[in-house]
């Protein structure tokens, strides 16, 4: 019996959660998300090396929440996206019992932000060098190349919400894209409705992303949605020193402000 | 051939950059008439979407204009939306939309020269870029106008 099945069977035993969001194994060799409220459940848990999806999603899902008080198993992107959902007013300390899966396979339990602060303070947060590559590859296009590219790549999106629904910080009960009255976004996937869609989703989580790269994940057409946002990341640090999903009590970047803020094209 | 007159959007604040005009206009200043002005309460209310609709409506430029910093009517409203333009002309870049057609500026309710000139260098600037094509090709009048529908 692995610790990790130990570890939520005296969980569940003790009544410290009432269900946990861990992964099991789902058909044809992929994983996917379980929730296991009973003891029979948590045989089915597993962890290993493809155990890589960004499970905070789930937390902000009415079905989920009302399974009671949660535990999870978190990665470092989802240690990121708790913070952020904290500094969100969202989670409440000590409201998600947390168990980070280290790189070995060992377990550490967080049942506190500061801890989860601590802890991220020490741990590699960044983007990984492919993406920034691509990013710099982009960046040194002209303004025309990046909308062709992009024309190319919003061509491919059918509209299926997958990287709203599996993004960690897409939790509004009426999303823009759903409102009709007046309809901000057109509805159809054509080309004026993917941009419209993609620029308003990287700009409702400019400041808020925290590089889980679950949009792109969960994209059918592999649109390299998180490039969006990630390229957001590097410029609001260096402008608004402000980075998503470190601390719990973190102001967001656009919600805030200072007089002196610097730019260089408002005449 | 006809000289390209290019549309453009302003959106403006009702306390400053909208009084500002109003002066432009009892000073008896004569400025470019391709601009359409928009009246906003505070440019803190000037959202994103409303920008991008305007290009999708077949707008070759866009001006947005407010009070300067600290002379915001609701004390912060600008400083919001600067930091919102901040970010958003950095997506807008990245995604390949053209920044140079989107000019900000702060024109308070005394400046009626500037207004003029802000007005009177932008349609010259678009002038020079030329109609805003690449947005044009996906714009609503296209997309929806049955002779220009680009579906098979």
């Amino acid at each position: 019996m692995s610790d990790l099945i130990k570890k939520v069977t005296a969980l569940l035993n003790d009544k410290t959660i009432n269900a946990f969001i861990g992964y099991e194994k789902g058909s044809a060799n992929r994983i996917r998300a379980i929730f296991v409220r009973t003891e029979d459940q948590v045989q089915k848990l597993i962890l290993n090396a493809s155990c890589t999806q960004n499970l905070t999603g789930y937390l902000m899902k009415h079905e989920v929440k009302k399974l009671g008080k949660l535990g999870i198993l978190a990665n470092v992107a989802a240690l990121r996206s708790i913070m952020q959902l904290a500094s969100e007013f969202q989670i409440k300390d000590g409201e998600v019992y947390v168990l980070f899966a280290n790189a070995d396979g060992s377990l550490t339990e967080f049942t506190d932000f500061k801890s989860i602060e601590t802890f991220l303070q020490t741990t590699d947060t960044g983007i990984k060098s492919e993406e920034q590559e691509m990013i710099a590859k982009l960046e040194a296009m002209t303004v025309n190349e990046r909308w062709l590219f992009w024309n190319k790549e919003f061509e491919k999106c059918i509209k299926c919400y997958a990287c709203r629904a599996a993004c960690p910080m897409c939790y509004c009960h009426r999303c823009t894209t759903d409102v009709n009255q007046p309809q901000w976004i057109p509805v159809a996937s054509h080309e004026l409705g993917n941009l419209d869609y993609h620029l308003m989703r990287a700009m409702h989580l400019a400041g808020r992303c925290v590089n889980c790269g679950e949009c792109a994940t969960a994209c059918p057409m592999d649109i390299p949605l998180n490039l969006l946002t990630y390229q957001l990341i590097s410029p609001i640090k260096a402008t608004f020193d402000a980075t998503a999903g470190m601390k719990a009590d973190a102001m967001y970047a656009l919600s805030t402000y200072k007089p002196d803020d610097k730019e260089n094209f408002i005449i | 051939m006809q000289e390209f007159e290019p549309k453009i959007v302003a959106f403006v604040c009702n306390w400053c950059t909208y009084a500002g005009a109003d002066l432009t206009g009892t000073s008896r200043i004569k400025y470019s008439a391709n601009v359409k002005i928009i009246r906003f309460p505070c440019t803190g209310r000037i959202d994103f979407m409303i920008l991008m609709k305007a290009f999708e409506n077949g707008a070759d430029g866009i001006i947005v204009s407010g009070c300067h910093p600290n002379d915001c009517h609701y004390s912060t409203g600008n400083f919001h939306a600067r930091r919102r333009w901040i970010v958003f002309r950095n997506l807008l870049n990245f995604t390949g939309i053209d920044t140079e057609r989107i000019q900000f500026s702060w024109v308070s309710a005394a400046e009626g020269f500037k207004w003029a000139d802000v007005v009177n260098n932008t349609v010259k600037k678009i002038k020079e870029i030329g109609p805003y094509e690449n947005y044009n090709k996906i714009a609503v009048s296209t997309l929806f106008n049955e002779e220009g529908a680009t579906n098979e």
